[in-house]
């Protein structure tokens, strides 16, 4: 076995020992769950609307007005919850003096680093999962498309993927969950609104720029069917970029 | 087995340690003897690789901590002053993680584990919580967690810390049957423990080396006379000075009415002279031995030197 699954386990193990993944994943789901109710009840009084008004049941896209919101949605609360996922990566380990046994053992810093961050991706790629559910019950009511379903759930991984990352590195850079936290839920909401501030000097590169580096319009695709190879790269190369500043950030501690 | 060389750490404009040059032979225990910051934490996690030098070299089983460091992490357990255990793991638990992340091959890992149980006697509790040992028993988790892959080098920053007395000697039991087959640095700002445990010892102070020698070398060079104290059951007023007339004395500190310092030249042992005059004048001779200088002096001395301040007698 290597060092680095070692490192896996050992921080999926300590998820579940703790109260932090249960509570996060009941809070994720119940939020989840009472988001695609609304969505559901609003698409079904609609209909019932339209069955009145024009006296034929009509042809409602289910992905176009249940779904889409609920995915939209699902990215501001995965911006509140994944902060608490990667709070305690590295500041607990620093708190509690136990990074030094991780840089005295021989493993690399990058083992360490992408060893929490699999681990932190695995259960939040668990708690998503238990959110298929919903389309799940819906099936054999309704018919939709499967398809845009599965590009939606890529984006949530790959923005959650981001999202960690991030929380990763506002955990490396101090010994503080809270601190971490807040930093984390700071950052990603400041790059949550260059999207809106792209919006407003939509016509200058200064905007285009912004609007890029924003998750959102890349998420917006992806919930729309839509699979391209920029938004891919982007939400990867966003991953590799904060893992790499995460390795800085704990790299440099070590001279201090 | 450790070299090493012209070591300097600066944090910013703080130094350190600055020059610091030992090695370290292959089964020897070495004492790393200094007060609280005197940089002797630094130089172990220079050691261990887990920390760049600003100049100089360390050199842990023939490699190079700073080119080579995963085989110096390899060759060395490391115990911090804060043993780094994962509270929420039973001690089974800790110490497989631990072998995994030392890269000890699957098959060979329960039986690791067993030996370590075994040699650290934690068997009976190898299914608690770490979080509810005692003091003693998790610092021998944290020695556990050094020895797990048998290295050649052990590296122990304060491990009786904390600890109480019968614990204390526990650990130094434990340090004294793995000295041999492993070579040992251990730092302490606890005198006797170096004395107890360690072949040689290595004094720091504000990140320099102001002594390194065998424990009785380094009282002897820093010995420049001999003292006898003597106590006295019925001395007259007189007694002081009359003592100061016998030949060979320098000097005499009485530190009680009953209770003489003599100090006499080096080389020169007064103790049969002093009992026949103390008979003689009928003071009543209840105690005569030969001050021997501590380390607990030694330390004293050459420390409080630097800074201009003589030690006490």
């Amino acid at each position: 076995m290597s060092p680095i699954s070692a490192i896996v386990r050992k921080e999926i193990r300590s998820y579940f020992v703790s109260p932090i993944a249960y509570v996060v994943a009941s809070v994720f789901l119940l939020l989840i769950g009472l988001l695609s109710f609304l969505a559901v009840a609003t698409a079904s009084n609609r209909s019932l609307q339209m069955l009145r008004g024009q006296g034929s049941l009509p042809d409602l896209n289910l992905n176009e007005i249940v779904f889409r919101p609920v995915f939209a949605n699902m990215a501001v609360i995965l911006l509140l919850v994944v902060p608490m996922l990667t709070m305690r990566l590295f500041a607990e380990e620093k708190k509690l003096k136990t990074m030094e046994l991780l840089v005295t053992s021989p493993v690399t810093i990058t083992d360490i680093v992408v060893g929490k961050f699999f681990a932190a991706f695995t259960v939040f790629a668990g708690m998503l999962a238990l959110t298929a559910v919903g389309p799940l019950a819906l099936a054999p009511f309704a018919q939709f498309q499967w398809e845009p379903l599965l590009t939606a759930y890529l984006g949530v991984l790959l923005m959650g993927g981001l999202f960690l990352s991030a929380g990763l590195l506002a955990s490396g850079v101090t010994e503080n969950q809270i601190i971490a936290v807040i930093l984390s839920f700071g950052g990603l909401l400041l790059f949550w609104l260059f999207g809106w501030a792209g919006q407003v000097f939509a016509d200058s590169a200064f905007g285009k720029v912004l609007s890029y580096l924003s998750p959102l319009e890349h998420f917006e695709h992806m919930v729309k069917g839509l699979v391209t190879t920029s938004d891919v790269v982007y939400f990867t190369a966003g991953i590799v970029f904060m893992l790499f500043l995460t390795h800085r950030v704990i790299e440099s501690q070590r001279w201090r | 087995m450790i070299q090493v060389e012209h070591l300097t750490k600066q944090y910013g404009p703080k130094t350190a340690i600055a020059d610091v040059s030992f090695s370290v032979e292959k089964g020897e225990v070495l004492a790393f003897l200094g007060p609280n910051g005197a940089g002797k934490t630094t130089t172990m996690r220079i050691l261990t690789a887990s920390m760049p030098a600003t100049s100089g070299s360390a050199r842990v089983a023939g490699y190079d901590c700073f080119d080579n460091p995963r085989e110096v992490k390899r060759a060395i357990g490391y115990l911090p002053e804060v043993p780094p255990l994962y509270t929420e793991m039973t001690v089974v638990e800790y110490l497989t993680f631990v072998g995994r992340l030392k890269g000890i091959e699957p098959e060979r890992l329960p039986g690791a584990l067993d030996r370590t149980l075994e040699q650290l006697s934690l068997g009976e509790v190898r299914g608690r919580l770490i979080a509810n040992l005692s003091r003693g028993f998790k610092q021998r988790v944290g020695l556990a967690q050094a020895l797990i892959h048998d290295p050649p080098v052990l590296i122990l920053d304060e491990p009786t810390v904390g600890l109480d007395p019968k614990q204390i000697i526990e650990i130094r039991q434990l340090i004294k049957t793995l000295a041999g087959s492993h070579t040992i640095i251990l730092s302490t700002h606890i005198l006797p423990e170096a004395t107890a445990v360690a072949q040689r010892v290595v004094i720091i102070h504000e990140g320099r080396i102001v002594a390194e020698d065998s424990q009785d070398q380094l009282s002897a060079r820093l010995r420049r006379s001999e003292k006898v104290s003597l106590t006295l059951k019925s001395p007259t007023p007189d007694a002081r000075d009359r003592l100061q007339t016998l030949p060979g004395v320098l000097s005499v500190h009485q530190a009680d009415p009953a209770t003489f310092l003599v100090e006499a030249e080096l080389g020169h042992d007064l103790r049969d002279d002093l009992a026949r005059f103390a008979v003689r004048n009928e003071w009543g001779l209840l105690e005569l031995k030969l001050v021997t200088m501590t380390l607990e002096d030694v330390f004293l001395r050459l420390t409080q030197h630097e800074e201009g301040v003589e030690a006490h007698p």
